[in-house]
């Protein structure tokens, strides 16, 4: 491991549940979670039919990749130059450390201009802030308006995957939260009439909306602009109604030229829901004549991820959700068993970068096939990453005590062959003569789910001696 | 505020790889049968692609589609509609229009993408508040892919550009596709000769 700087611990809370608990819990009720694998393969299928149909498509991960590469070898350069460019088109540009103080600017902005309530469109990176907590708790309204994120937040929950913030739900249950917030007909759950109530109410939202908030997919160094991706138009609908609008926007977010938006734009949606691209894709260069648009510019954690090497490449991604499409455990477990705001395998090497303690179990929660590595637009090595996390996490401590006695055992019986002849010859006997409350109990967590395989008659060794002398 | 500035930009100098080059911008070929390609993509985004239909049939579609008591926005040449936009002082106005149909500058084949840059909407929600969208597209503007219109337009010339292609769409509830989230409900495109 060269160069590995140790992350922070921030949790404040004493135990945090494990993935593996968290992930069982799901997994109680069988249908719905056949029903989230099966509605995400899906979604995965689509997008490998869109990739399927671009002949250059390896070209394009390639591309991207290496824009990306040099983007994070230049990153000091081309903020200041984003910054400088965005300046000059009338962009006031804030820089912030962390989540406090990004979320401290949007108050002092909002306080400033005297704004009381706002809409906005979705932006992981203001759920990493907890932007919505923050402002909620000083009076103010927040509006959610893309529809799956207006869904949860009606619900009381966050986002469990970042493209589709809703999928967790059937339409039964939105349909009983929409009746209880909206006033739907008890018991309609058809998506087209949802989604029509959604539409009446959010549109009287954007009308009242002083400040509309959205997030970056790319912020553009060569000109000092932006560009936001939506299939709705909700961030086109808040901004451009709104007195004032403040975009949210992770450092890495940035791509050199305006050009380079061909390949990304290419990728993104392709690659989130096998779309050939988002129905809206605005470019925000400079205000409206007399409003006022912000910028802030967020660390919180990404330069020492930075600093990482093992683990820089992760800071690569767009967020397009197809690591998490294609993942065998997030398809089962759902985003929420995660307990990360990016869940799924980009979010399972992003989050213990910034807080090891609170994700340590993250990193586990893969079976490192690299499906994720092989779909990813801008080819991070996913599951290489988590590999190496597991490294430092094992190397670290706070590993499961079960699990670290198993392995010191391991370890010391596989070193002394006399022993472990030993100790296969017993297990092989004891396996085939114990009760078998013995062997499948809240001590074997591999057969909590599964049946061992069948125990061998001889060992390999013993097998391979005697059909050797025949 | 600065200190954050200079403390980040100071990490970023102590923690960055050794610098790495910038590849050149990829160009891939793109076959014929443009028209045809276009109203696929279109058509699998929620909207639709016309073609052979000159101005008199649009004006003919729009007076049979729409009443007058709608509200009716051209920003086209020789298609009128009952609504001035050049008395509107503030986007709130527009909220009740039924339809505007604008023109725009290019369109990609590969995606239905149509580059409106800000001085072909006049005003930025346009596009957005109207209950439906006719865009009016030269088949002479209609390129390849999206390297191809990066190479045709200036992003930072308007203050703002917007490719849209198709009309509002949501699938939200169980993956389940909804036109007219909150914008326009159905989005034509005339692409003319």
């Amino acid at each position: 491991m060269a160069k590995y700087q140790k992350p922070k611990t921030r949790s404040k809370m004493k135990t945090t549940p494990t993935h593996a608990a968290a992930a069982e819990a799901f997994l109680k009720d069988g249908e719905r979670s056949h029903w989230h694998d099966d509605t995400l393969w899906h979604v995965r299928s689509k997008r490998d039919v869109a990739a399927q149909k671009i002949p250059e498509w390896e070209n394009l991960r390639n591309n991207a990749s290496q824009i990306k590469d040099y983007v994070l070898s230049n990153l000091d350069n081309l903020l200041l130059q984003f910054e400088k460019n965005a300046s000059e088109n009338g962009i006031e540009v804030l820089w912030a450390k962390d989540a406090d103080e990004h979320n401290q600017h949007v108050l002092r902005i909002l306080e400033e201009n005297q704004v009381k309530n706002l809409v906005k469109s979705k932006s992981i990176l203001t759920e990493e802030c907890g932007l919505n907590h923050f402002l909620e708790d000083k009076g103010y309204d927040v509006v959610d308006t893309d529809l799956g994120e207006r869904i949860i937040q009606f619900n009381k929950q966050v986002p469990s995957h970042i493209v589709m913030p809703a999928i967790h739900l059937k339409k039964k249950e939105i349909g009983d939260i929409f009746h209880e917030h909206l006033g739907t007909e008890a018991g309609a759950d058809d998506p087209a009439y949802l989604t029509e109530a959604a539409r009446q109410h959010l549109r009287q939202k954007f009308i009242q909306a002083k400040a509309a908030i959205t997030g970056v997919n790319f912020g553009i160094a060569e000109t000092g602009g932006f560009v936001v991706c939506t299939n709705e138009g909700n961030a086109d609908m808040g901004t451009h109604l709104a007195d004032l609008h403040i975009a949210c926007m992770g450092i890495e977010k940035l791509i050199p030229r305006a050009a380079d938006l061909g390949v990304f734009l290419r990728l993104l949606a392709r690659s989130a829901t096998g779309q050939s691209i988002t129905n809206y894709t605005s470019h925000f260069h400079r205000p409206r004549e007399g409003k006022k648009m912000y910028l802030i510019l967020v660390d919180n954690g990404r330069t020492d991820q930075l600093g990482r090497e093992d683990f820089r490449n992760s800071l690569k991604c767009i967020r397009c959700g197809a690591c998490m499409n294609t993942c065998p455990i997030y398809r089962r477990s759902s985003g929420f068993s995660y307990g990360s705001t990016v869940p799924g395998p980009i979010g399972s090497i992003l989050s213990p970068g910034m807080d090891l303690k609170k994700h340590s179990t993250l990193p586990f929660a893969s079976t490192l096939c690299g499906s994720c590595t092989d779909v990813c637009p801008v080819k991070i090595n996913i599951h290489e990453q988590l590999y190496k996390w597991r490294q430092v996490i094992t190397k670290e401590g706070p590993s499961q005590p079960s699990k670290k006695w198993a392995m010191r055992f391991g370890g010391n019986v596989m070193s002394k062959p006399k022993l472990f002849d030993m100790m296969g010859k017993m297990a092989r006997k004891s396996l085939t003569i114990s009760p078998r409350g013995f062997i499948y109990n809240s001590f074997n967590a591999w057969g909590k789910h599964r049946e061992l395989p069948e125990v061998p008659k001889e060992s390999f060794k013993d097998w391979y001696r005697k059909n050797r002398k025949q | 505020m600065n200190s954050s500035k200079e403390a980040i930009i100071a990490a970023i100098k102590k923690n960055k790889p050794g610098k790495l080059p910038l590849p050149e911008h990829p160009k891939f070929p793109y076959e014929n049968n443009l028209i045809e390609q276009f109203q696929a993509s279109i058509k699998l985004n929620g909207g639709l692609a016309k073609s052979g239909e000159g101005i008199d049939q649009i004006q003919q579609y729009l007076n049979e589609k729409f009443t007058s008591d709608q509200q009716v926005l051209s920003l086209v040449d020789g298609i009128s509609g009952n609504f001035e936009i050049g008395k509107v002082k503030d986007p709130h106005e527009l909220e009740d229009i039924e339809v505007a149909i604008l023109e725009g500058d290019w369109g990609v084949v590969e995606n239905a993408a149509i580059w409106l840059p800000e001085e072909k909407i006049i005003h930025r929600a346009l596009p957005f508040i109207a209950q439906h969208l006719i865009v009016l597209l030269k088949v002479e503007n209609l390129l390849g892919n999206m390297h191809e219109v990066y190479q045709k337009i200036n992003v930072a010339d308007p203050g703002y550009g917007v490719f849209v292609a198709g009309p509002s769409k949501t699938a939200d509830i169980e993956q389940s596709l909804i036109i007219g989230a909150h914008g326009p409900r159905s989005m034509v495109v005339y692409l003319m000769e």
